[in-house]
């Protein structure tokens, strides 16, 4: 835009330091979600390691200057590598008084901090609780404070372009987005690009949103408010293409990818519910490739309607959350039954009920692994990081139809909505998959099984004189005819959880990050991965001698894991729940571990790992 | 596939080898004789057929039918037959339901299924009582009905189960009956040309739990005076003489008695037209059954042609492909921004 011209060359201090975390907090209607993933994908595409943590509130649009409307999106991005969002802020910018009131514990002292002073009428103050203004009131005085009247600011940017006060006050999270580029040396290209694809038809608003930006970016140079700016160089990643990748879509991609390896057609019966929803809309994007989703009328019509697709050789997903979860348990059993390949994924939230829809939490673990009527076991998985949801999204499917197993991915909110630079495989490194639909009338029977993993065949409709019923009724072995006999039902009862021990072969062996025995294995899985890393690396270099594996295989486990239990003298299990893997560790190999726990609806920081480590081993 | 390669298929094709488990003197078993009969004559592959049910006395059906078939559980048989029929719009899918699987417990599913209009042809077998739990009332059983789980009377209202669907605009609407097996058999035909959802009631005697279901309906000697057949183009006249019609005034149906010195005849009685484009019509004739005084109509209620989901959907495949290209799985994989580390 010819309005806009390229800042002048600066006079100020440029610093080089290894890495920063980063928080934009504000009101749910603010687009703070929308700044810090632009801020996000601008760093990603300069090469640095990332993690983000976005942290919104469950309902849509919270009163105005609330505290239950504070919406936060947190990054750290580094030249080194990068595990977690980091524990405390760096550089915490706040749109309001409830979103500093609500995250100003969180700044490290002497970090910096950005606040739109417009916000601080003495209405504004009321709604987030506060007697006294806290610009004012020496409370923030362990902080380097940047009052910036944000929405004078941007209103004085913008005020050739003849918008009204309100679509003006709506570009002030761009001006803040602005500073923060200037604060790390970044560029606003990538961001440019965005606001001109987002606002296309709308040529005065991609103005006015690169006014906004470009005008913070001019008020740190012009004012110069920071004496200082930083430079993050870029980070040492395995070479490669990369991109930045969320867990909620590297599971959708992960499943193209298994539909298109497999050759078989993708079908999603799905109910929406946060935070699952956006691998819906994500896999209702491409069509193209011949992906068939289907927003059920609810939880229990989308698992049945893929148990219909798997039954006719489609390769059949279905995504939800907890409670959803609870709803698609009858189904789930008759998926075990029927011996039918479905994908379930569920991406946990707190709870119990509606709990906390936005939040995360890992205490599904028990119910993916019980919550069905009678002996019903299925093979479960969990990814660790959000670019790990890939690879779990396509081994999913391959144990779901090598076995002919229903499959469950426990996921979780955390995963789901953070983001990390992503390196591309080719196609040769993801795995082939192996699938072949009976055809052969001669000797064919339903319930009869490949040696090796038990498997039966794959007989779909259509296919002639392979006409045959199957059924949530116990089923003789091999003819699969309606069957009440004692013995046969044990056999079929043993048959089925054999089934699902066979994927054991399947599982490669555990081999712990850090040490290979000594004084303390961290046991864990899902999300945890990232804070159980950083933490365990500082507690090495303090001397102790750590092992960490994580479970990717949550049922059934990896053949070593009992083994490698015994080589350490402690056992420490940390999960976002009261205990449910270490319940399945104490009961399967009456291994005396003790559990660290964390309810909050947030994740672990690396802090909290090195405190526990530091209470265990002193 | 030319229809000269279908080898030609009898009743006995369509039947199992296994043992049929209902009770003797069951309405079911009607049933099942009026299907295995008109199955080989629609002229389709045996392997295309693909029968589904829920739970229930009806839901055994799958097993006696020499078909693909499965049994899912209860309520939830529409939702597993759309899965079926979106991925292979090509196969022939029946659902076998019951007054209980299909407006109780699965309610749900099967007025979204019909409202979609996914091409499912639907059996619900309506005896107004639950036969495999052993006789609590059904949502179709009368007002006041005394049950082993009401022993002084249901407090509910039944549900009418052709209003019920026709209000999810079910572009096929018929009612039949067990015991009339030619009617039936012509109503199954029918509703297997419809290419959209068909709903078909058909009224069922549970000798049981509920003897008598529809006594009045199929007992010979009054069968005549309480049950009108619909005809598309016809009047909708009955009776042992054929002297009484049904005359719409207003917006409300009448009985009139015809050459009986009032002046009335055939032209003044109402004309059926299953295609009507208004359902209010469809959902008059649905509410006779309830109406003290008025004969029960048999045959289509409604038939009328609407999209259905399952071509929408592929449409919408085809539509996008053709637009963008088939899916290149790197495109996908390297998508957005990306950048490269060396």
């Amino acid at each position: 835009m010819a309005t806009i011209t390229d800042p002048v060359v600066r006079a100020h201090k440029r610093e080089v330091i290894e890495k920063a975390v980063l928080r934009f907090c504000g009101d749910s209607g603010d687009g703070m979600q929308i700044t810090g993933s632009q801020f996000t994908n601008t760093v990603a595409l300069y090469g640095n390691d990332l993690a983000t943590f976005p942290d919104y509130p469950a309902e849509i649009r919270a009163p105005a200057g609330t505290l239950p409307g504070v919406s936060g999106f947190q990054i750290q991005f580094s030249s080194a590598d990068v595990f977690t969002p980091g524990d405390a802020v760096d550089v915490l910018v706040a749109m309001n008084p409830a979103a500093l009131r609500t995250n100003i514990k969180d700044l490290k002292p002497n970090g910096i901090l950005i606040v739109n002073s417009d916000a601080f009428t003495e209405a504004d103050l009321r709604k987030a609780d506060l007697t006294s203004n806290p610009l004012e009131d020496g409370s923030l005085d362990a902080f380097r404070l940047f009052t910036v009247g944000l929405e004078r600011l941007t209103r004085t940017a913008l005020q050739d372009l003849g918008l009204d006060a309100k679509s003006m006050d709506r570009c002030k999270n761009f001006f803040a987005l602005g500073m923060c580029y200037w604060l790390y040396n970044r560029s606003m290209d990538l961001t440019y690009k965005w606001i001109e694809d987002k606002f296309k038809t709308k040529a005065l608003l991609v103005e006015a949103n690169k006014l906004a930006m470009r005008a913070g970016y001019n008020y740190c140079e012009a004012t110069e408010a920071f004496q200082v700016s930083y430079e993050i160089p870029p980070a040492k990643l395995t070479p490669g293409t990369y991109r930045n990748l969320s867990g909620n879509q590297a599971l959708a991609i992960g499943f193209v990818a298994a539909s298109q390896k497999a050759g078989l057609p993708l079908f999603l019966g799905s109910y929406p519910i946060t935070p699952a929803s956006d691998i819906l809309h994500e896999l209702s994007m491409y069509k193209n490739f011949g992906v068939m989703t289907f927003q059920a009328e609810d939880e229990i019509a989308a698992i049945t309607s893929a148990i219909g697709a798997a039954y006719s050789g489609a390769l059949a997903l279905t995504t939800t959350s907890g409670p959803g979860m609870a709803l698609k348990t009858e189904a789930m059993g008759l998926a075990v039954a029927t011996e039918l390949p479905i994908v379930i994924c569920d991406i946990q939230r707190g709870g119990p009920s509606t709990g906390l829809p936005t939040k995360t939490e890992q205490a599904d673990l028990l119910q993916a692994m019980f919550a069905r009527n009678s002996e019903a076991p299925i093979p479960i998985l969990a990814p660790s990081t959000p670019g790990d949801c890939f690879w779990v999204a396509v081994e999913a499917c391959r144990i779901a139809l090598k076995y002919m197993v229903p499959v469950i991915i426990l996921s979780d909110g955390y995963l789901a909505n953070g983001a990390e630079p992503w390196r591309i495989p080719t196609l040769d490194e993801i795995p082939g998959i192996k699938v072949k639909f009976a055809t052969d009338p001669n000797g064919f029977h339903p319930y009869s099984r490949d040696p090796s993993t038990l498997a039966r065949p794959w007989a779909i409709p259509g296919t002639p004189g392979l006409e045959h019923r199957i059924g949530g009724i116990e089923k003789q072995d091999v003819t699969g005819n309606i069957n009440y006999e004692p013995l046969n039902h044990e056999k079929m009862v043993r048959l089925r959880a054999a089934k699902v021990e066979a994927v054991t072969q399947d599982i490669p062996d555990l081999v712990p990050a850090g040490d290979p025995d000594g004084d303390l294995l961290i046991v864990a899985w899902g999300s945890t991965y990232g804070a159980i890393t950083a933490g365990m690396k500082t507690m090495r270099a303090k001397g102790h001698r750590i092992g960490h594996v994580h479970l990717r295989h949550l049922n059934p486990l990896a053949r070593n894991l009992g083994e490698l239990l015994v080589r350490y003298r402690q056992v420490l299990v940390p999960e976002m729940n009261l205990g449910q893997l270490l319940m399945l560790l104490r009961a399967k190999f009456l291994v005396d571990a003790q559990g660290y726990n964390k309810i909050q609806g947030q994740p672990f920081k690396q802090s909290e790992i090195e405190a526990k480590i530091e209470e265990i081993l002193g | 596939m030319t229809t000269a390669s279908i080898p030609v298929l009898t009743k006995k094709d369509f039947q199992t080898d296994q043992e049929v488990r209902w009770c003797p003197g069951c309405g079911d078993y009607a049933i099942l004789s009026a299907v295995q009969s008109v199955f080989p004559e629609l002229g389709i592959p045996r392997e295309k057929f693909v029968v589904i049910s829920g739970i229930g006395c009806s839901s055994r059906f799958p097993y006696y039918m020499n078909t693909f078939g499965f049994h899912t559980i209860h309520g939830r048989g529409p939702a597993v037959a759309t899965g079926v029929k979106i991925t292979h719009p090509e196969l022939e899918v029946w659902l076998a339901t019951g007054d209980g699987d299909s407006l109780a417990i699965g309610g749900n599913h099967t007025i979204h299924m019909l409202r979609r209009n996914v091409g499912i042809k639907v059996l619900m077998f309506n005896n107004k009582i639950y036969g495999l739990t052993k006789g609590q009332y059904s949502p179709t059983s009368e007002f006041g009905k005394k049950t082993k789980s009401t022993p002084f009377g249901t407090a509910d209202r039944p549900f009418n189960p052709l209003g019920l669907v026709i209000g999810a605009d079910t572009s096929f609407v018929a009612r039949s009956v067990d015991v009339f097996q030619g009617h039936l058999k012509d109503t199954l035909k029918k509703a297997a040309a419809h290419k959209g959802s068909a709903y078909v009631e058909i009224l069922q005697n549970c000798n049981i739990f509920n003897d008598g279901a529809w006594f009045e309906l199929t007992e010979k000697e009054a069968r005549n005076e309480h049950v009108v057949q619909l005809e598309h183009g016809k009047p909708l006249i009955y009776g042992k003489n054929r002297d009484k019609g049904i005359r719409l005034n207003g917006m409300e149906l009448e009985v009139v008695h015809l050459g009986n010195g009032n002046g009335l005849t055939e032209k003044d009685v109402l004309v059926h037209d299953e295609h009507h484009a208004n359902p209010a019509y469809a959902y008059l004739l649905a509410q006779m059954e309830e109406k003290p005084g008025f004969p029960t109509p048999i045959g289509v209620l409604r038939s009328w042609d609407r999209d259905r989901y399952e071509d929408v959907m592929s449409k919408q495949i085809q539509d996008v492909i053709a637009k963008r290209g088939p899916g290149d799985l790197m495109k996908l994989l390297n998508a957005g921004d990306t950048w490269e580390v060396r």
